[in-house]
């Protein structure tokens, strides 16, 4: 009997419950371990320091040591701010990650939803973080945090053009929306006659990929598109009021969002959690497949956090210049030179 | 506007208060928004009023003196070695340097000469306080334009300059070293060997810098144009040191001093002043990158040609200066730095005047931050390169 057999057999509320628990789970524990690994330790190295090492084994439980000092951290309000707005925010830019995270596939029968149009709910629902940050932004009273808010929505608009834009190459080439189906596509695909690995699509889809890495870290804003949080100049940009328990959920929100957004690239072009050799539709691939898709978002994000802590930041005009004048329409003949490939093969 | 009822009348008016509310809030207004002088762009406590237009500065005002510690007037109520404590906290980067043009004032009033090898071991120990400074410049800048990594690189390899500082002085940052007529102590064993190592460090941090900072496309898009002092503008305002020669002017007090650099021996060194004809913040980062590389190689013909002798001239236990008053300029780090030493003949000085580069450095940020964008304000003051306690006193 299969896994998703005895899933299914299982009651409603079970159900609800596993599906909670692994959703809090897939983006809350790889939130930590991405701070962990990246935050604490990579960046550490780079920069010729050891990063934490007193809690627990090479500083490894430093992460909850954080989370209890913020939890007993005073809940700020500034005295002008408009308290609905300020205090919901970190929540609106915290829901947009889980409505994200519920479309990407980790298995054949893991998934919290297998939607026909799974990457395009799932591109839809990352922008409503714009929201949150606008919030959080305009309700805090703080003229940094207008400034940075102001910007991060400026620049999360213009950079969600060829995030989408590189994902409508892949869609035209794998012929679905659906997120399981983009990977049993990739894993049954041939590149010139050659089915040994499938075809991930990173090989065909390499401009779209690059495009998607750069447009990730523009949405992550993180440097060198960093603007609208620009610590040497705007202090934290929208975050700057923030305190305590909502601070952490910015931060939370901050690397869980990088997670996701990397295992929804590895799933758009890495091949998911398909595994040459196995087939991608085999009852063991629910066990092996999180943790193939866990390394992949762990490189992925490396990719990211490494660029973060080398690169200078644009100056907003200049990275509304490379979004507008070269992304885009890179990504625009991207699509077309696809199209036109998937209709004379 | 034809009015049936008196209800539809007061909907009218109200409808009219309304736009007419909104129109008012439309319509723009600067912002006026306070950098400092807590904030982390500032390193300290400065202040920087910026009338803004959205993004773009309409004026910018600096606003200084929170840290204003009263060293001019201290310095009265103190004997002259004791003056060296405070003014070693002026520029807290490159403290050595700071006790050099006023020791020199005191000599020259009290017309006595160090004698040759302290003046080399003065010259070596003033250099390589320009490394220490400028190499934290270097990753400094990168963090203001948003590179983190850098900075650490920096704080890495200045400790090699600071242990040797240490090794020869016993004080890290304030090493308080400097005398009338001479130095405190002679160089330790080995210092020799272990100072050429750290320069032959400073060199590849050098070549590292540029490779990682200087190289990269998007510090060269965040510097190159932003922040032009013209020539003649930077000149009117008083820029000094590397301000002014990264507008291209071709003036280093170390080489065209005329006021008392008797104490110093750059003259009997081979080097060269660079200057870069731009102008704008590249150039002055530019600029400062080719200094540490100068100062590497003055700290190493300096070592190779150490004369023998005393390290102290023959001055009374207890110094007493005539009276008198002189004025002498060294190139500190940051620019030009002088001391107008006035005495009246007693174990204090009269009055002591306190020129220091910062300061004058500060004054044309009105005119150079009108009109940039809120990101190169950080960027403009970062390649201007102050320090509070160079600018406050």
């Amino acid at each position: 009997m299969s896994t998703a057999q005895v899933f299914a057999e299982l009651a409603y509320w079970q159900q609800t419950g596993i599906r909670l628990g692994a959703g809090l789970a897939a983006v809350l524990a790889v939130a930590g371990a991405l701070v962990y690994l990246h935050l604490f330790k990579a960046v550490s190295f780079m920069q010729s320091r050891l990063g934490p090492m007193e809690a627990g084994p090479y500083g490894s439980l430093q992460l909850l040591a954080e989370i209890g000092k913020h939890l007993q951290k005073e809940d700020i309000f500034p005295r002008k701010a408009d308290k609905f707005v300020f205090g919901a925010a970190p929540f609106v830019v915290l829901a947009s990650t889980f409505l994200l995270v519920v479309v990407v596939p980790a298995g054949p029968d893991a998934w919290f939803v297998n939607s026909e149009l799974g990457i395009y709910l799932g591109l839809a629902v990352s922008s409503v973080s714009v929201l949150g940050i606008l919030m959080a932004g305009w309700g805090s009273s703080n003229k940094y945090s207008l400034l940075g808010g102001l910007r991060a929505t400026g620049q999360l608009i213009a950079y969600e053009l060829p995030l989408i834009l590189a994902v409508v190459g892949v869609v035209i080439q794998a012929g679905t929306m659906n997120m399981a189906d983009i990977v049993y596509a990739q894993a049954n695909g041939e590149i010139f006659g050659l089915g040994v690995v499938g075809n991930p699509y990173i090989l065909t889809q390499g401009v779209a990929f690059i495009i998607f890495l750069i447009a990730m870290q523009a949405e992550l804003a993180q440097a060198p598109f960093d603007m609208p949080v620009a610590e040497s100049e705007l202090v934290t940009g929208y975050m700057t009021e923030y305190s305590g328990m909502r601070f952490l959920l910015f931060f939370i929100g901050e690397f869980a969002t990088a997670g996701v957004f990397a295992a929804v690239a590895s799933v758009l072009f890495l091949g998911g959690w398909y595994i040459p050799g196995i087939d991608p539709g085999a009852d063991i691939m629910n066990l092996l497949g999180p943790l193939v898709m866990l390394v992949k978002i762990v490189g992925l994000t490396f990719l990211v956090f490494w660029t973060r802590f080398t690169m200078p930041r644009f100056r907003e005009d200049q990275l509304q210049r490379l979004a507008w004048k070269f992304l885009i329409p890179i990504a625009l003949a991207n699509i077309v030179v696809t199209g036109i490939l998937k209709v004379t093969f | 506007m034809t009015a049936v009822s008196s209800r539809q009348q007061l909907n009218y008016i109200a409808a009219q208060a309304a736009d007419a509310r909104v129109n008012l809030e439309i319509e723009t207004e600067g912002m006026t928004l306070n950098i400092g002088p807590q904030h982390p762009a500032t390193h300290g406590t400065l202040r920087i009023v910026a009338k803004l237009d959205g993004e773009q500065v309409i004026a910018a005002d600096p606003v200084m003196g929170y840290m204003h510690r009263g060293y001019e007037k201290l310095s009265e109520v103190r004997t002259y070695p004791q003056v060296t404590t405070l003014i070693n906290r002026i520029d807290w980067l490159g403290s050595f340097a700071n006790e050099v043009p006023f020791i020199l004032a005191a000599e020259q009033l009290m017309e006595v000469e160090a004698p040759p090898r302290a003046q080399w071991i003065r010259t070596v120990l003033f250099e390589m306080s320009r490394i220490a400074n400028i190499v934290l410049f270097l990753g400094d800048m990168a963090v203001q334009v948003g590179a983190v990594t850098p900075v650490f690189f920096a704080f890495r390899d200045r400790e090699h300059i600071l242990n040797q500082i240490e090794a020869a002085t016993g004080g890290r940052f304030h090493p308080n070293f400097d005398r009338i007529g001479g130095l405190k102590d002679d160089l330790p064993k080995g210092w020799i060997v272990e100072t050429k190592q750290a320069m032959k460090k400073m060199r590849s941090f050098c070549n590292e810098i540029e490779e990682l900072v200087m190289g990269n496309e998007i510090f060269q898009a965040r510097t190159r144009g932003i922040g032009v002092v013209p020539a003649d503008i930077g000149l009117s305002y008083g820029l000094s040191g590397a301000n002014i020669r990264g507008s291209g002017v071709d003036w280093d007090v170390r080489r065209d001093g005329t006021t008392g650099a008797g104490g110093l021996v750059h003259n009997e060194l081979d080097w060269r002043v660079w200057t870069h004809p731009d102008g704008d913040s590249f150039s002055r980062f530019w600029v400062r990158l080719q200094e540490v590389r100068e100062s590497t190689k003055m700290v190493d013909q300096i070592l190779d040609g150490l004369p023998s002798g005393p390290i102290m001239a023959k001055v009374p236990r207890i110094i007493k200066v005539p009276a008198g008053e002189a004025y002498v300029e060294t190139e500190n780090p940051l620019g030009v730095m002088g001391y107008y030493v006035v005495s009246k003949g007693g174990l204090a000085p009269f009055r002591v005047k306190i020129r220091s580069a910062s300061f004058n450095n500060m004054s044309i940020t009105p005119w150079l931050l009108t009109g940039v964008y809120v990101p190169d304000i950080i960027t403009i003051l970062g390649s201007l390169y102050f320090i509070l306690g160079d600018i406050d006193r």
